[in-house]
């Protein structure tokens, strides 16, 4: 009885499914699914490997503090830094008075209200405040941008597949469209005001490149500030923001890992005493 | 207890014996898991789980509580709030590192702790309601991290929230307003995610209620073990304590090993970057994903894609929610006497057919829709239902099952006999001085 019913039952789901596996199959036959431009074109990212990458990764703090620059001269003009405050710069090496002068000389300042009239205002940043960010709202951001979003960049490392090397691969990747491409897929443009980028998801981006020239920033530690090293260092310090504990969580992880194998060694020796005499 | 010769909790301190006699909570324990729960003495390592899944439960609940202390559950602050666990709680990267990877080991523990029960047939009588409420705890489980992975409130977050709740609309005529009273909107915000809240923190503490009835159950009978034969006598058992107490302590450190190098080392790995993106109505993500742990379901959810009497949505999640509910009458679909696959052949290759399926299901449900998966899909949602509900039936009564042993104690020196004699001529004496198998 019990197997009538549930081999009816089964029958039923089978049936249905080879139903549909015949339909996707007339489909897959009938109007083969065409190669899109962006399965052909798009790039990976090639590995920049930081010193943050692997088991045993730490910041390179000289790097981060190169990163920190770039952003603060080139980034910061269109991206958001929300979640990061500016005490946390302690955590690259910044001294509290490096860290204050920082704040206080923000370009765009904290939004306040003018304790005299209730008017909204602005205050100097001070080390406690998050970044600021550089439009008043999603709307002014849209406006100034050609209608595009600049997204917040506090977690952009995290929030993309391949992080780190994405950031760095799609700052350097601009150009323009290859002759193979357009020959394949003779419909693609990219209409004005964005700009072919093949590490962005659909191949037309509406950030204009942000590194235009070597020597864009100028370093104090004296690195040659090629575009290369501009967007691995601008990498870096986004991994940091992302992710600002990752020097801790790596040295207590192997803490944590020896300790566990030492409990695992003793759990194992306590087992064998324990069973000595039976055998299972 | 199960059996006679198990053990009785003799306190021998003063202060003991006062509170055995007012309460007699370690005499609970004792019985439950200590010395006084007699166990195969042949259990292999597949018999960890349990009590990996116990402890993937507790720990659960101590980072979630703690967790919650520092969480916001509105929808414009919530994803704020989780950035502040990470940058400003005093360790808080940690907590939720641990929390949310804490999910995919429990998730992981379980499903080999099922795996285990599927293949040594330890649904089967007598321990049919310690399958069934095992089966409650999944779903359970599942309920439990799907609303815990909304809570972050990024993008996946908010699109799974989406598509989950989304099911509730194929009930024919009532279901859309079945969805929006659930939700309390239109589509997921600021009452749904109280919602998911709540329930988050309420379910924990439910599963923790079925799973003392989960082992109150199996009590009763005892446990399964890997020759599947029953336990004769008292030959055939060891004390839970100290015996598969210590065998756990080597379990529980292999888990920790993991569990640690998924914390310190690659926390993101079974994350999607989508979820650090703050949760928009307004821009859907290009793939919605759930988990890793509900893949294999996304996989039969979407290869119904044909319309047949009902439409292909509904025949979708009638499947997705059907894959699991049949578990419940697996003690009775399975009709045959023999419980370990070890002494069934044919269920055997079905089986690695089964895991197979499900692994294949799985890269299906995480993979994008081009034709060859979902064909892939489709006929893999086949296999799965064909087994339950069409094979394991029917090969249950044709297949010619394997001798089995006479006993566990049997089974366990023939092992030995075969590998190593030297140790075997060495112990056989004392081990075959059997105490007469006791009748029930």
């Amino acid at each position: 009885m019990v197997r009538t019913i549930s081999t009816l039952i089964g029958a039923a789901f089978v049936f249905v499914l080879a139903l549909a596996l015949f339909g996707t199959v007339k489909t897959a036959i009938q109007e083969p699914a065409a190669e899109t431009v962006e399965q052909v074109f798009h790039q990976h990212p090639a590995d920049i490997d930081l010193p943050s990458a692997g088991l045993f990764g730490k910041f390179d703090n000289r790097q981060v503090q190169r990163g920190f620059q770039v952003f603060k001269e080139v980034c910061s003009a269109c991206h958001s830094l929300k979640y990061v405050t500016f005490r946390d710069l302690a955590k690259i090496g910044y001294t509290d008075p490096e860290i204050k002068a920082i704040a206080s000389q923000w370009v765009i300042e904290q939004p306040s209200v003018n304790p005299d009239t209730g008017e909204p205002a602005t205050r100097k940043n001070s080390p406690s405040d998050r970044f600021p960010s550089p439009f008043a709202n999603d709307v002014a951001a849209r406006a100034a941008n050609n209608n595009a979003l600049p997204p917040d960049l506090s977690l952009i490392t995290k929030a993309r597949e391949d992080g780190p090397n994405y950031v760095h691969a799609l700052i350097t990747g601009y150009g323009t469209a290859p002759a193979a491409l357009k020959k394949e897929f003779p419909t693609f443009s990219t209409p004005p005001g964005l700009h072919y980028n093949p590490y962005f998801a659909n191949l037309n981006i509406a950030m204009p490149p942000p590194l235009t020239a070597d020597g864009q920033v100028t370093y104090t530690d004296g690195t040659a500030a090629t575009k290369d090293q501009m967007a691995r260092d601008v990498s870096a310090f986004l991994t940091w923001t992302a992710e600002p504990n990752l020097d801790a969580r790596h040295a207590a992880g192997i803490a944590a890992i020896i300790f566990i194998l030492i409990f695992v060694f003793l759990a194992w020796g306590a087992y064998q005493n324990v069973w000595r005499d039976i055998k299972h | 207890m199960s059996f006679p010769w198990a053990k009785h909790y003799e306190p021998k301190q003063p202060l003991m014996r006062w509170l055995d006699e007012k309460l007699p909570l370690p005499r609970l324990v004792y019985g439950a898991i200590g010395a006084g729960y007699p166990v195969p003495r042949n259990l292999n390592y597949f018999w960890n789980f349990g009590v990996l899944a116990g402890l993937a439960l507790v720990l659960q609940i101590v980072t979630g509580v703690t967790l919650a202390m520092h969480y916001a559950s509105y929808s414009g602050g919530a994803f704020a709030s989780v950035e502040s666990i990470m940058r400003d709680v005093n360790a808080g990267w940690f907590l939720r590192y641990a929390h949310a990877n804490g999910a995919s080991m429990f998730l992981l523990v379980v499903y080999i702790h099922i795996g285990r029960g599927l293949y040594y047939g330890s649904y089967k009588a007598p321990r049919e309601m310690v399958w069934l409420l095992g089966v409650v705890i999944f779903l359970l489980m599942m309920a439990t991290a799907f609303m815990g992975y909304v809570l972050p409130w990024g993008q996946m977050s908010f699109w799974g929230a989406q598509v989950i709740t989304g099911f509730f609309s194929a009930i024919p005529l009532v279901g859309e307003s079945i969805r929006i009273w659930l939700l309390g909107g239109f589509a997921p915000d600021n009452a749904a995610l109280n919602r998911f809240f709540s329930l988050h923190y309420l379910l924990p503490f439910v599963i923790a209620g079925v799973i003392i009835l989960h082992i109150w159950a199996l009590h009763i009978p005892g446990s399964n073990n890997p020759t599947g034969v029953d336990v004769k006598g008292e030959q055939d058992t060891v004390p839970f304590h100290p015996y598969y107490t210590a065998k756990d302590g080597v379990g529980v450190g292999v888990f920790a090993l993991i569990f640690a190098a998924l914390i310190f080392f690659s926390p993101n790995l079974l994350g999607h970057p989508d979820n650090y993106i703050e949760a928009n109505p307004l821009s859907t993500p290009a793939h919605i994903v759930p988990e890793w742990y509900f893949l294999p379901f996304y996989a039969i959810l979407k290869s119904f894609t044909a319309d047949f009497i009902l439409p292909a949505k509904l025949w979708g999640v009638l499947a997705m929610f059907g894959s699991i509910l049949l578990l419940f009458f697996l003690p009775w679909l399975d009709t045959s006497p023999v419980r370990s696959a070890n002494y069934r052949p044919k269920l055997r290759i079905f089986l690695v057919v089964l895991l197979a399926d499900v692994l294949l299901l799985g890269y299906v449900g995480g993979a994008e829709a081009s034709a060859k998966n979902v064909i892939l899909g489709q006929i893999g949602a086949a296999y799965y239902f064909a087994h339950f509900l069409i094979i394991l039936p029917w090969i249950s009564r044709s297949e010619k099952p394997v001798e089995l042993p006479n006993s566990i104690t049997e089974a366990v020196l023939a092992k030995h006999g075969g590998t190593s004699p030297a140790h075997t001529a060495l112990k056989t004496d004392d081990d075959l001085t059997t105490k007469p198998a006791l009748a029930n």
